[in-house]
């Protein structure tokens, strides 16, 4: 496919950037191997940060139905592929959830300029949580972005790109809330607790699993707001 | 000097490492079943292997591109053949 030269942030409506990475499931080249295909492109700011391990969980549990429309998930952070693995390791052995899908090692960052997933006010170091919805044609159909410290909701992310499928299959809108039918999914307990913020020295993250929180590892601790 | 030539290579070395060819010429586990369900079927599309394999389209075609870059395969239109080369690597094994 053609090389794509931006100079600016990808917005709707543009062609996606062109590149190659490492991830962890081998070298991969975009769009290229992508062709045919609809991708979820998402950053995250850091591995081992409790907030990127639960949307990671909530990704791979909807994978399957990301499948099924014919998307290929892939995440992205400015890690290297070392912290990838042993991340994405540490999050099987602890919660049994396999990650299903690449994550890019943008160790330079490269990737993530192009696509505008650095956002200096919040931080120049680690990206933001962006997602990026393409269509099979490269084309970004739509973009989101959350801050640090906000998890995304993978189900609307899921619900988004029905709404985009849908559109170009019937030529219709979709209203607010649409589903494409009435969803079986409900908000548990589960969902209304909050994230410890994660300890910074070794000693603390030894005392963290004594400190009464719930904890899946040290640096990834529920509690419930009193 | 020293430090960048020692950086280039840790670089070579991690982008080839998840690959299907070892920088050294070996063949992959993985790439030497593709070349073997090659050799038994005659030739295969990218989508076909992928169903075969049951591995991500994005993976099946990452490793056809590298295979056909380190000369085990060709293709005719959108169907992936074995080299002579290729057919000489079966053979070692």
């Amino acid at each position: 496919m053609e090389e794509v030269k931006v100079t600016g942030i990808p917005r709707i409506g543009d062609i996606a950037p062109s590149f190659e990475a490492q991830t962890t499931m081998g070298p991969i080249k975009f769009p290229d191997d992508f062709k045919g295909q609809w991708v979820v492109l998402f950053s995250h700011p850091a591995d081992f940060t409790p907030v990127c391990t639960t949307e990671f969980i909530g990704f791979a549990q909807l994978n399957a139905e990301f499948q099924k429309r014919n998307v290929q998930l892939i995440g992205l952070s400015i890690d290297n592929i070392y912290s990838h693995i042993a991340w994405v390791m540490n999050i099987k052995e602890k919660t049994g959830v396999e990650i299903p899908f690449p994550i890019i090692a943008d160790v330079d960052g490269k990737i993530a300029q192009l696509f505008g997933m650095l956002h200096p006010g919040e931080s120049s170091t680690v990206t933001v949580r962006a997602v990026f919805v393409i269509d099979p044609n490269a084309k970004i159909r739509a973009i989101i972005y959350y801050p640090l410290s906000a998890g995304r909701n993978t189900r609307e992310i899921l619900r988004l790109v029905d709404a985009l499928q849908t559109a170009d299959k019937h030529q219709v809108a979709t209203p607010a809330n649409w589903v494409p039918v009435p969803q079986t999914w409900e908000f548990t307990e589960e969902n209304t607790k909050v994230i410890v913020p994660p300890p910074t020295s070794y000693e603390d993250a030894v005392k963290r699993l004594q400190e009464g929180y719930e904890c899946i590892d040290w640096y990834l601790c529920k509690k419930k707001l009193s | 000097m020293t430090g960048t030539y020692a950086r280039k290579n840790f670089r070579k070395r991690l982008t080839m490492s998840n690959g299907c060819v070892t920088p050294d010429g070996r063949l992959s586990d993985r790439a030497l079943m593709l070349l073997k369900l090659l050799k038994e079927r005659g030739k295969l599309t990218d989508t076909d292997i992928a169903e075969l394999t049951q591995r991500p389209l994005f993976q099946v075609r990452s490793s056809l591109r590298e295979l056909t870059n380190a000369g085990f395969l060709k293709q005719d239109g959108n169907y992936y053949l074995l080299t002579e080369k290729a057919e000489e690597a079966i053979l070692q094994t």
